[in-house]
């Protein structure tokens, strides 16, 4: 059945947190796409962080703010490595994908955008990638326009080419679905955002732990990620941006760290990454990140896109024995992509998505209810939320098959 | 009529058999909403839906020879049980009643771990709700 490099059972022992009962049954967590669990090492370095390393970072003249920052900026050029930038300047850290858009939207929109220029966005986009974009297309009198997407949750890539003019400034677009799970065709796309001249942010909150990311191949102006999506801890995230973007954009908060020489006439600013990290950052916690990528590059984004992959299978084949069982429509997917991560949207028939995931929670399932933060995806689909299960590298066939056995209990006639 | 007590009590017993199998509690909880009389479609409107719950919930009162009465629905089948365990307690009762309760049930039959705390706070929206429409009743009586 189960075919993969990696022993599943020796990762599961590296996460304390999925050795427990909940509700009188052994946790299944299946609410990845959330946030993932983190494995000791980043528990660990947390600790350390803490215990023997803990002062703040640059410009300290003693040891330990010697050492941390230097474990500070270890963690940077992991990220460097991670994602493939030419230069660790280029990665800044910010609390996480939310703020990496804000920071865009407020330093880069704010100078960029004029009256009548246009920012693109998709029907598939996080709430996060869609409000920050609405706030300064209003304050600047810029279009926000959206890419329409089919039924099986892709892209509609002749609509995307269509939108695309001159007047496309920006174009902000998730690069997996945090609902559907679809992965888009981003390279085509950044090719086509290029030929008009915009700058193309990628929202990597869902790709950070399961595709390859090489931003210099791909040639990505901006790409945001969080930590905690990345098996790292909460609160850190990364905003990549081309050096020459981020050196023309202008502060994103005032502070400490971020000067060069402050008078009361004038202040200038310090160099990238500094100029956009005001302020004392969250230095356990990106400490501790770099254990999670470690973590990610030693087994290897291949391998754990594969078993994701036969873990989201083994799901779908047991939908599809169910739909014999009870019906076609027992059970509606949403995001039937080819081209996906291991997240599948679904609704029982006749069931709410809140019961739905209470019954499951009941049986120490965990799972994620309600719109995802996508709600204009779910009016499209005129729906008000779904199920969702998201599969990690710690998740198990039978894990899932416990997953299909209490739903098999919930589509069954009851008297 | 069982007095209100006796209700409570015999709801504490009944989720007791199911002792610490959760998911036999919800199964109850959705039969429960079952068993709630149809609801007037007419009753369903905007104006009846109790705020601060994550599903829809309608509670519809009337008031006739000094007692309150419920008619309730929900979309979604536990919220439909919860609000059922508020009418069988509550409708039909006077204002006095219903605004002297202590609903110690919810915490005996360990409502809290059932049903989560988001649920738990629509939950207690619905509480308000009623004891805001016997509250209403009682001063209308007493003007």
């Amino acid at each position: 059945m189960s075919v993969t490099s990696l022993d599943i059972n020796s990762i599961r022992n590296q996460f304390p947190i999925l050795h427990q009962q909940v509700n009188g049954h052994p946790l299944i967590y299946l609410d990845n796409a959330a946030t993932t669990q983190k494995p000791l090492r980043v528990i660990k370095a947390l600790e350390d962080y803490y215990q023997l390393h803990n002062a703040n970072i640059h410009r300290g003249a003693h040891t330990l703010a010697d050492r941390s920052t230097g474990f500070f900026e270890d963690t940077r050029k992991s990220v460097q490595q991670f994602i493939n930038a030419k230069e660790a300047e280029e990665c800044i850290f910010t609390k996480g994908v939310t703020e990496s858009i804000n920071l865009v939207a407020q330093t880069w929109g704010r100078k960029n955008l004029q009256v009548g220029d246009e920012v693109l966005i998709t029907y598939m986009e996080h709430h996060s990638n869609i409000v920050p974009w609405q706030l300064i297309c209003e304050e600047k009198g810029v279009i926000l326009k959206v890419v329409p997407i089919h039924e099986n949750g892709t892209l509609n890539l002749e609509a995307y080419h269509q939108l695309l003019s001159v007047r496309t400034k920006l174009v902000a677009c998730v690069w997996a679905s945090n609902a559907l799970g679809t992965i888009n065709p981003i390279e085509e796309m950044i090719k086509a955002a290029h030929q008009v001249g915009a700058v193309f942010l990628a929202d990597g909150a869902q790709a950070g732990s399961h595709l390859p990311i090489d931003v210099q191949q791909l040639n990505i102006d901006f790409l945001a990620l969080s930590g905690h999506k990345l098996y790292g801890p909460t609160g850190v995230g990364v905003l990549y941006g081309k050096r020459e973007l981020l050196e023309a954009m202008p502060p994103y908060q005032g502070g400490g760290e971020m000067i060069k020489e402050v008078s009361f006439e004038k202040t200038t600013f310090n160099e990238i990454p500094f100029k956009f990290e005001a302020g004392t950052p969250n230095i356990g916690d990106v400490i501790a990140f770099k254990y999670a990528l470690d973590f990610v590059n030693e087994l290897g984004k291949k391998a754990i896109m594969d078993w994701e992959m036969q873990l989201l299978n083994h799901f779908l084949n047991g939908v599809t024995q169910l739909q014999n069982q009870f019906g076609e429509d027992c059970i509606t997917l949403y995001g039937t992509a080819q081209d996906k991560v291991a997240v599948q949207s679904f609704l029982l028939k006749g069931k709410h998505p809140f019961d739905t995931g209470l019954m499951l929670d009941a049986r120490g399932i965990a799972v994620r209810t309600g719109h995802h933060c996508t709600q204009p995806l779910m009016q499209f689909f005129g729906i008000e939320g779904t199920v969702r299960v998201s599969f990690a590298i710690y998740n198990t066939f039978e894990e899932i098959d416990s997953l299909l056995e209490v739903i098999s209990k919930l589509l069954k006639p009851r008297n | 009529m069982q007095s209100v007590n006796a209700i409570q009590d015999e709801i504490i017993e009944n989720f007791s058999l199911f002792e610490d199998d959760m998911e036999s509690k919800l199964m109850y909880l959705m039969d429960l909403g079952k068993k709630l009389p149809m609801m007037q479609e007419a009753h369903k409107s905007d104006d009846y839906i109790v705020k601060g719950c994550q599903s829809k919930v309608w509670l519809y009162p009337s008031f006739n020879n000094g007692s309150v009465h419920f008619e309730a629905d929900s979309n979604t089948e536990i919220t439909k049980g919860l609000v059922s365990l508020l009418v069988q307690i509550w409708s039909n009762r006077n204002p006095e009643e219903i605004l002297g309760t202590e609903l110690y049930f919810i915490e005996k039959i360990g409502m809290g771990s059932m049903i989560g705390s988001q649920r738990s706070n629509g939950f207690a929206s619905m509480i308000k709700q009623m004891k805001m429409y016997a509250l209403a009743y009682q001063t209308q009586q007493t003007n």
